[in-house]
């Protein structure tokens, strides 16, 4: 494992560069391939809103990759994630056009776990539309 | 209707083996538009340490999932798999996923509860590569949402 970041490097709120990330019908519909989540909500306006929903919204499991990827461009080595967990609390909604939605994430290192295992928790944010789609969004991750 | 309580604790049998391919990672890494090359170019994994490519940290959630979804389906639990909502989702990593790994998922209940009419289960699913290793533990948090008044 090889992280490009080194333990010493890094104090409890150096920040990650952040990143975002566009979502569109065509990335949902690429996605569902990819993971096999073929849920309609993500695909199907009229599937959606006859279940409550504002309109198509993108697959949490896809935020999820796309929060972590503030962690694994910084360190480099996508192995060097330890743990990663989160919470679903606003589904990103993405409107059937050009734009779609736009995922936006950022990332601080939270706390300086353990000097041996030189692992560090970095706690991230993500928002779309102005609204924060993750909730305790948390990752552990070994530097080098 | 709440959900029957002697659900926690009961664990599945392993699934069948699943292979992870590199074209698949590929797949994958393509879709949520993540060039790092670990995720396909051998070399460029080896140099990092890895034998082989490996898969993005949340790509283990399509096995997992599928194997919570035999939890899910299980009548006996009588959960409406129709109003599930996605929660939460934590991944603990051994080591990352790679492309030739064999992987079985084990999958537990560890929680059932009823919040406001809601059915809220938690499924903890551990997964062991061809040697019996433990990869990753993946536990994931789903929420049957009430039924409306009629």
């Amino acid at each position: 494992m090889t992280a490009k970041i080194s333990y010493a490097d890094v104090e409890v709120g150096t920040e990650l560069p952040a990143q975002t990330f566009p979502v569109t019908r065509a990335t949902l519909v690429q996605y569902a391939g990819a993971s096999g989540d073929f849920n309609p909500i993500h695909w199907n306006e009229k599937f959606a809103k006859e279940v409550g929903l504002p309109d198509v919204i993108g697959h949490g499991m896809f935020t999820m990759a796309e929060a972590i990827r503030v962690v694994t461009d910084w360190v480099g080595d996508p192995g060097a994630v330890v743990e990663y967990g989160v919470r679903f609390t606003r589904p990103v909604v993405v409107p059937n056009d050009e734009q779609g939605a736009v995922i936006e994430v950022s990332g601080k290192v939270a706390a300086k776990l353990d000097e041996h295992e030189r692992t560090v928790r970095v706690d991230l944010t993500a928002t779309s539309a102005g609204q924060k789609v993750l909730g305790m969004s948390r990752a552990v991750v070994r530097l080098a | 209707m709440a959900l029957d309580q002697s659900f926690v604790g009961r664990s599945y049998p392993p699934t069948d083996p699943y292979e992870v391919g590199r074209e698949k990672i590929r797949e994958f890494a393509e879709a949520v538009g993540d060039a790092n090359p670990a995720y396909t170019d051998a070399e460029a994994a080896k140099a990092l340490g890895h034998p082989d490519v490996i898969a993005p940290p949340t790509f283990v959630f399509a096995i997992t999932f599928k194997a919570a979804g035999e939890v899910v389906a299980d009548p006996r639990l009588g959960l409406d798999y129709s109003r599930v909502v996605h929660g939460d989702q934590r991944f603990a990593y051994r080591r990352p996923v790679r492309a030739g790994d064999r992987l079985t998922v084990t999958s537990t209940i560890e929680a059932v509860k009823s919040m406001a009419g809601n059915d809220i289960l938690d499924i903890r699913g551990e997964v062991h590569d061809e040697a019996g290793e433990h990869v990753v533990t993946a536990w994931t948090k789903l929420v049957a949402r009430a039924a409306e008044e009629a």
